[in-house]
């Protein structure tokens, strides 16, 4: 491994320790530039769920890094406690059955409750 | 550099032979896709590595040529 990749996949791993919720993502929360990622920006927000977010496009480091990481060749990647959850499909799979929901109660983050 | 609905279902039925495979053009601009997958395959996985075994079918393309292709992955009922 280069020293490139190996800084960046220490950022990623003290960032996905450092936030319970972060979420890779191009553009921010407020200004999502894909949208794959603005739809789980949208998700976390409807579930109140506080969350981190780093833009890939800001960074080519990270924007390759991140693929590396996981092993998962698309952006945005969602990580709960450390755990990488999915991309854009899976998470809105998730929420739309209520596991989002369940993942988040059984890893103690706080979250509106189902309306 | 596109792809075609039938590049994309003819890669997945070459790697997961018994996958039933839908691909829908959603822009209708060979770029933006959606495809369903349903193969015993995939039983006892999780949807993450369900995914994976898709992207592997797709050699390097996912995030690459094949930019935009949303995945529903599931077993035969």
């Amino acid at each position: 491994m280069s020293d490139v990749m190996t800084a960046t996949s220490a950022r990623i791993e003290r960032e996905i320790a450092e936030n319970p919720v972060m979420l890779y993502m191009k553009g921010t929360a407020m200004f999502p530039q894909c949208g794959f990622s603005a739809r789980v920006v949208q998700i976390l927000s409807h579930l109140g769920v506080k969350f981190g977010t780093a833009n890939v496009l800001e960074d080519a480091a990270l924007r390759d890094g991140i693929k590396q990481f996981s092993n998962w060749p698309t952006v945005p990647q969602l990580y709960v406690k450390g755990e990488f959850v999915g991309g854009c499909d899976i998470v809105t799979e998730m929420f739309q059955s209520g596991e989002l929901e369940g993942l988040l109660a059984e890893k103690g983050i706080a979250h509106n409750a189902a309306a | 550099m596109a792809m075609s609905a039938t590049e994309i279902e003819t890669l997945i039925r070459t790697a997961i032979p018994d996958a039933q495979v839908s691909v829908e053009d959603l822009a209708g601009d060979g770029d933006h896709y959606a495809a369903q997958i349903v193969s015993e395959r995939f039983r006892g996985r999780s949807r993450i590595q369900q995914h994976q075994m898709v992207f592997e079918a797709l050699g390097g393309r996912m995030g690459g040529v094949l930019h935009a292709l949303a995945l529903k992955t599931s077993v035969p009922e």
